[in-house]
């Protein structure tokens, strides 16, 4: 009776109330932005680097020069071998600290996020102190004596890959942890009473099992490599750019806002595309929320 | 090998791989926190000179360093606050009504998410120029509450799958005003969802290099400042700071670990 007498009461209001600002922080905040973007990058540019309202194709010409294009093929190359060696590591480590040490595994987890807690920009920076000319594992090798001059290990795809992979590690072991810890060790055993061989359990049992976790961690590693400029500013010096280092550029000195935006809408197709394989293949989106 | 053996083998090598996987994590910040004690005072700050606390020191009188650091958690509690409310409210609304355009709405909210920062940074940069909203504080509590909301509406929607309608119900018949039901019943229920939500904006928040790059005109958060510094190198009273966030978190973690958290299980 009593919930019957409140469904009468208007129920407008309160909808308007709770509904009213997500709706309008996300109107403002996030469509009219993107929208914004897509409009200018059909956009030119007078002299003075102003926007100018005409409809052009000149910007999305221009994003297919061949050093434009390079920079694509290099940044693509960075986020798979970073996502691939997140696998490798992430997908063993997780499981380990679910099912092997599983006493421990909410502070094993903790610690995997922890380092989280100091500014990534500041750690990213301390591993090139770590690996500089005159950093501390040159220091090393020097006093061991095992090489006479100083190494140069940085600036290159590889550092910057291995910054990628040190800044985006969590975000694949995240969605591997709570796949497998859902894994029903009845399941396992029964694999095994039926006379399965370790391999064979892995291949037919746990991995079918946990896969979406493999999906979910590649998308939350894969898509910010291709953004985040600051790895490859600092530990590839220039030498390993991604596409966010472009769109950055665009933003900054070269102040072609209309070819950024259009570099922006292409880092929203792949984006789009990866999202849309992601669901063809089972994923679903709640799990990339944590 | 016998049996026995072979599984002291296995437990090695598992030890040894979760120790390295470890190591790699933590090996940055073990640089930073010796380099905070390193007594060297010519850029670019690397090379070891020896033991000394004068960086702590100087630290505290470094005030554009710290006025970073006040601005960074000033942007981190405003934003989380903001999208705490608007989250939460948001979460219980879908849950609670259907309406036309929910799926949009829920799609919207993996925008954030799933989108590289960078493009989120400049949308927001080129709307703010283009509606001449002067780039500052302001701009960078907006940018921070948006991709903020959507991990509190996640949360929040995590604790909802068990919730009750009926005790609102109860609380209804009972006679108190829908906002009195939605503070004293609706939200302690949902408490260990918002503080997850919580304390990941806070989180994304005094981390973010991205969105904050573009979208904070002259004001300097502290991330920001670091990445000023990076060229030059970075020198040790940074590291200083770093080292007592670190510990301050550390302690924070540690505390809810220990107490507050529990009690809602």
């Amino acid at each position: 009776m009593g919930s019957k007498r409140h469904n009468i009461r208007s129920n407008i209001l309160p909808k308007v109330f709770m509904v009213g600002p997500i709706t309008l922080w996300l109107g403002f905040l996030i469509v009219i932005p993107l929208l914004y973007v897509l409009v200018m990058s059909f956009c030119g540019t007078d002299e003075y680097y102003n926007i100018v309202y005409k409809f052009t194709l000149e910007n999305y010409k221009r994003l297919f020069a061949f050093n434009y294009l390079e920079i694509y093929a290099q940044s693509l190359l960075i986020a798979f071998f970073t996502t691939v060696i997140c696998i490798l590591l992430g997908y063993p480590f997780a499981y380990l600290i679910t099912r092997k040490f599983t006493r421990k595994k909410a502070i094993l987890y903790m610690m995997v996020i922890i380092p989280f807690w100091t500014n990534s920009l500041i750690r990213i920076y301390g591993w090139r102190t770590f690996l500089g000319a005159t950093g501390f594992l040159n220091n090393l090798l020097m006093d061991l004596h095992l090489v006479t001059k100083p190494v140069e290990f940085l600036f290159n795809r590889g550092t910057t890959i291995l910054g990628m992979v040190y800044c985006l590690f969590p975000f694949m072991v995240i969605p591997l942890y709570s796949a497998i810890e859902k894994l029903d060790q009845n399941l396992l055993e029964a694999s095994a009473d039926l006379g399965a061989k370790g391999r064979n359990t892995f291949f037919k049992v746990i991995l079918p099992l946990t896969i979406s976790g493999v999906f979910a961690g590649s998308i939350m590693v894969f898509i910010p490599c291709l953004g985040y400029f600051f790895v490859s500013d600092i530990l590839g010096g220039g030498n390993a750019d991604v596409i966010g280092n472009l769109i950055k550029r665009q933003f900054q000195s070269g102040n072609d806002w209309p070819l950024g935006s259009a570099l922006s809408i292409i880092l929203i197709l792949i984006t789009l595309l990866l999202v849309r394989i992601y669901q063809k293949l089972g994923g679903s989106m709640e799990s990339l929320g944590m | 090998m016998n049996r026995k053996t072979k599984r002291k083998f296995t437990d090695f090598i598992s030890v040894l791989f979760c120790g390295g996987i470890y190591a790699f994590l933590f090996l940055p910040i073990v640089v930073i926190v010796i380099n905070s004690f390193n007594a060297t005072t010519s850029k670019p700050y690397l090379t070891w000179k020896g033991f000394t606390f004068e960086w702590y020191v100087k630290l505290f009188s470094n005030e554009t360093l710290l006025d970073s650091f006040r601005t960074t958690i000033t942007i981190a509690l405003v934003s989380m606050i903001i999208s705490v409310i608007v989250g939460t409210i948001a979460a219980v609304g879908m849950y609670k009504y259907k309406f036309r355009g929910k799926n949009i709405i829920d799609g919207l909210l993996y925008i954030p998410v799933v989108i590289p920062e960078i493009v989120l940074g400049i949308s927001m940069l080129t709307l703010f120029a283009k509606a001449s909203i002067p780039r500052g504080m302001l701009t960078l509590i907006l940018a921070h509450a948006t991709f903020s909301i959507p991990f509190v509406v996640f949360n929040v929607r995590a604790r909802l799958a068990d919730y009750d309608n009926s005790i609102e119900e109860a609380s209804l018949d009972l006679g108190a005003n829908r906002i009195k039901t939605f503070i004293n019943i609706t939200v302690p229920v949902l408490a260990p969802g918002i503080g997850g939500g919580a304390l990941m904006a806070f989180t994304l928040s005094i981390d973010d290099v991205i969105i904050s790059y573009f979208t904070n005109g002259q004001v300097k958060t502290f991330p920001l400042k670091v990445m000023e510094s990076i060229k030059s190198g970075v020198s040790p009273d940074i590291n200083a700071l770093s080292t007592l966030i670190l510990l301050g978190t550390a302690l924070i973690v540690f505390l809810t670990q220990s107490g507050i958290f529990r009690k809602n299980k």
